[in-house]
C-alpha cells in the first residue's frame, strides 16, 4: 500500500484529501465533494457548458497523461450536436515506469474522479461516462466500483442528476495487462472488446470517438482535478503554475532518493530542487548520474541539466519531456548501457506490433543492446542502435514508436562513452554476437 | 440476457457475468474484463472459458482467442494458487528489484513462469505495476507488497504458505 508522504513545499490542491478518508462518501461530501458539479447545474441548462469549459480553459490545466494538452480546449472540439452518443473516458492505464500518482487518486480520493468524469459529461453533453483502470489495479477497481455505487445509491449517479434533468452513467472496467491501451484510441479499442491497438488519426476521438460518437479522453488526473478547478475558479487555479502551464500537479519521485513518493507540486517547480530539497536528495549520500524526468519515455537529463522547471514547455525546451510527471533518479553506481537495455526491453515487450518501425525497432534494439550488454557488441553497434531509434520517430500510428526511441537516442547521444568503453572493456574474450546467432536466440 | 445453461462458472461469476453484459452499449466491451474475470474463477482461460465466453458475447472463438492473445495478464495454463509476480522495471530495478526476483527463484526453486511442484506458487517477471514510490514491489495474485527486502518476502511468502496471505479479487 502507498506510504503518503509531505513536503512544506507542496500545494495540495489534488492531495487535499488524501489521507482523510475520502473514499467514504460522507467524508468526501463533508470535504466539498461533489460541490463543483452542484455548481456547475447551478449555472443553468443554457450556460452550464460553457462556463465549465470557460473556467477549464482559464485554468490553464494540461493533460496529465503526458502529452499536456489543454483540457479545456480538448472539451470544446466534441461537437454540440450529434447523431451518435457521446463519451466520457477516464484513462486510468497508468504504466508508464516511474509513474504512480494515478494508484494514489484511486486509492485516496475515488470520489473526485467521479465527479470530475460528470463535469466532463455536462461539459460535452454526454450521458455516459467509463472510469478504465488496467487490470493490476483490481483493489483500487473495487474501491472505485464501491464509490460509484455509493453515488448511486445517494442519487448522485443515474435518472436527473441534481435535479438537472439531465442523466448520467458510469461504468468502470478493468484491462487485462497492456502498456500499448493507455494510448487514447488503443483504449477505446480495448473497451469495444478487441486488441488495444491504435486507431489512425484523424479523425481524433472528439469526433470519431468511443463506438463511433465523440469522445473526450483524459487522465484520471485530469479528470480528478476538474472539480477542484470549478470550486477555486479557472484564474485562481492557473496562478498556482507557470506561464501557460496552469495549477499543480502530482510528482512521483522514485529510484535513488532519500525520500521516493507522490508529491504534488506548482508546475513549473525546479527540478534539481524536487530531487533535492522535496525527495531528500540522493540515497545514501551518493552522486547524481542522471535523471529520467517524466516517466521512461522522457529523454535523460544530466545533473547539469536539472536546474530547470517542470513544466511542460520549459521540460520541451531543456530537450526532454514532462510526461506523465514520474521522475525516476540514478544514482553514480548505475550503468547506463543496463537501464537503456531495461527500458527498451520494457517497450519491446509493450509494442502491439501494429506498426512495423515500432515493432521491429524495439525488438533489434533489444537485440543489439542485449550484445552489448552481455560482452558481445561491436563497435558499429552505438551508432546501429541510434540509426534504429531515428527511424522510428513519426513513423508510427501511435506514440509508442517514439516512447520508445527518444530514450533511447538521449541514452546514446549523452552517454555515448560510456557505451563505447563497455564495448571495449567488455570485448576481451567474448567474441562479437553475429546477426544469425541474435536472431536464433529470439 | 439469458442465462447460459451447464455454466462452466460459478454462480456467482456467471451471474456477474449476466449482470456485465447489461452495462454497455455493445455487449462484446465486455470481453476484456471478462476473460480476466474467468481467469480469477478458473485459474487460467482454458478452452471451455474461451467457448463459453464466446457463446455469451456471440463471438466466435476466433475472436475471442485474439483478443485473449494480446493481453499479459491472461494465461492459458494453470498458474500456482499464488501468482507472484515481481517488478523489475526501471524505478523497481533501481532498489533492488533483481534481487527480489533472484531471492523468489532461489525461495521457490522455479524460473519465470514456472509453477512449484505443489502447485502452491508460481511466479512471473512482469513490467511496471504502478508501484514506482514505494519499489522494489510485487503483486501476489492482485495483492500489492512493496518496500521490498529478502526478508520481508520470506515472511509475505510464509503468510501465503499458511493460508494467511490476503487474497484480493
Amino acid at each position: 500500500m502507498p506510504t503518503l508522504v509531505s513536503h512544506p513545499d507542496e500545494v495540495k490542491v489534488l492531495s487535499r484529501r488524501f489521507g482523510k478518508g475520502a473514499a467514504d462518501i460522507d467524508k468526501y461530501i463533508e470535504l466539498d465533494g461533489y460541490k463543483a458539479v452542484q455548481k456547475a447545474i447551478a449555472e443553468g441548462p443554457d450556460k452550464m457548458a460553457s462556463w465549465i469549459i470557460d473556467t477549464m480553459k482559464a485554468s490553464g490545466l494540461r493533460g496529465r497523461g503526458g502529452a499536456g494538452f489543454p483540457t479545456g480546449m480538448k472539451w470544446s472540439f466534441v461537437p454540440k450536436v450529434s447523431e451518435k452518443p457521446k463519451y466520457v473516458l477516464v484513462n486510468g492505464d497508468e504504466s508508464e515506469p516511474g509513474t504512480c500518482k494515478d494508484h494514489v487518486i484511486f486509492l485516496e480520493d475515488p470520489h473526485a474522479v467521479i465527479e470530475g468524469t460528470m463535469i466532463a459529461g455536462l461539459a460535452i453533453g454526454s450521458k455516459m461516462g467509463f472510469i478504465y483502470l488496467r487490470g493490476e489495479y483490481r483493489y483500487l477497481l473495487k474501491i472505485m466500483e464501491k464509490a460509484v455505487a455509493d453515488a448511486y445509491a445517494r442519487g448522485f449517479l443515474g435518472k436527473n442528476i441534481f435535479g438537472s434533468g439531465i442523466d448520467f452513467d458510469i461504468v468502470t472496467q478493468s484491462g487485462a495487462g497492456a502498456y500499448e491501451v493507455g494510448e487514447e484510441s488503443a483504449l477505446m479499442e480495448s473497451l469495444e472488446g478487441k486488441r488495444g491497438v491504435p486507431r489512425i488519426k484523424p479523425p481524433f476521438p472528439a469526433v470519431v470517438g468511443l463506438y463511433g460518437g465523440p469522445t473526450v479522453i483524459n487522465n484520471a488526473e485530469t479528470i480528478a482535478s476538474a472539480p477542484h478547478i470549478l470550486l477555486m475558479g479557472g484564474e485562481a487555479y492557473a496562478k498556482l503554475g507557470s506561464e501557460r502551464n496552469g495549477g499543480t500537479r502530482l510528482f512521483g519521485i522514485s529510484g535513488h532518493v532519500e525520500r521516493p513518493g507522490v508529491y504534488e507540486l506548482p508546475m513549473g517547480y525546479n527540478l534539481k530542487k524536487a530531487i533535492y530539497d522535496v525527495a531528500g536528495g540522493i540515497k545514501d549520500g551518493k552522486k547524481l548520474k542522471a535523471v529520467v524526468p517524466g516517466g521512461a519515455s522522457c529523454p535523460v537529463l544530466l545533473p547539469e541539466e536539472i536546474d530547470v522547471g517542470l513544466d511542460f514547455d520549459q521540460m520541451g525546451k531543456a530537450g526532454t519531456m514532462l510526461g506523465s510527471g514520474g521522475i525516476v533518479v540514478l544514482d553514480e553506481t548505475v550503468s547506463i548501457v543496463e537501464f537503456a537495455l531495461r527500458t527498451i526491453a520494457f517497450y519491446q515487450h509493450e509494442s502491439c506490433g501494429w506498426c512495423i518501425p515500432c515493432r521491429e525497432g524495439t525488438d533489434w534494439i533489444k537485440k543489439t543492446l542485449t550484445r552489448v550488454y552481455n560482452g558481445g557488441g561491436s563497435k558499429k553497434d552505438v551508432a546501429n542502435v541510434q540509426y534504429l531509434a531515428e527511424n522510428m520517430m513519426g513513423r508510427t500510428f501511435c506514440p509508442l514508436g517514439d516512447a520508445a526511441a527518444m530514450p533511447t537516442l538521449g541514452f546514446v547521444k549523452k552517454f555515448r562513452k560510456e557505451f563505447e568503453d563497455y564495448i571495449e572493456g567488455h570485448k576481451a574474450g567474448t567474441p562479437i554476437i553475429t546477426v544469425e546467432q541474435l536472431v536464433g536466440a529470439h | 440476457m439469458s442465462t447460459i445453461t451447464n455454466s462452466i462458472f460459478t454462480p456467482e461469476t456467471a451471474a456477474r457475468f449476466d449482470h456485465l453484459v447489461t452495462l454497455y452499449p455493445v455487449k462484446r466491451s465486455a470481453l476484456v474484463p471478462m476473460l480476466l474475470y474467468a481467469q480469477d474463477d478458473i485459474g487460467y482461460v482454458s478452452d471451455a472459458v474461451v467457448t463459453e465466453i464466446a457463446q455469451r458475447l456471440d463471438l466466435l472463438e476466433l475472436d475471442v482467442r485474439n483478443v485473449l492473445s494480446y493481453y499479459s495478464m491472461l494465461r492459458t495454463k494453470p498458474a500456482g494458487k499464488y501468482n507472484v509476480q515481481v517488478c523489475t522495471n526501471i524505478s523497481c530495478m533501481l532498489r533492488g528489484g533483481y534481487e527480489i526476483l533472484d531471492h523468489c527463484k532461489h525461495k521457490l526453486g522455479i524460473g519465470h513462469k514456472e509453477v512449484t511442484a505443489d502447485k502452491l506458487f508460481s511466479l512471473e517477471e512482469v513490467e511496471c505495476i504502478g508501484a514506482c514510490c514505494w519499489a522494489p514491489a510485487m503483486q501476489v495474485n492482485y495483492d500489492f507488497h512493496d518496500n521490498l527486502t529478502p526478508v520481508k518476502v520470506d515472511e509475505i511468502l510464509q503468510t501465503y504458505r499458511e493460508g494467511k496471505g490476503k487474497d484480493v479479487k
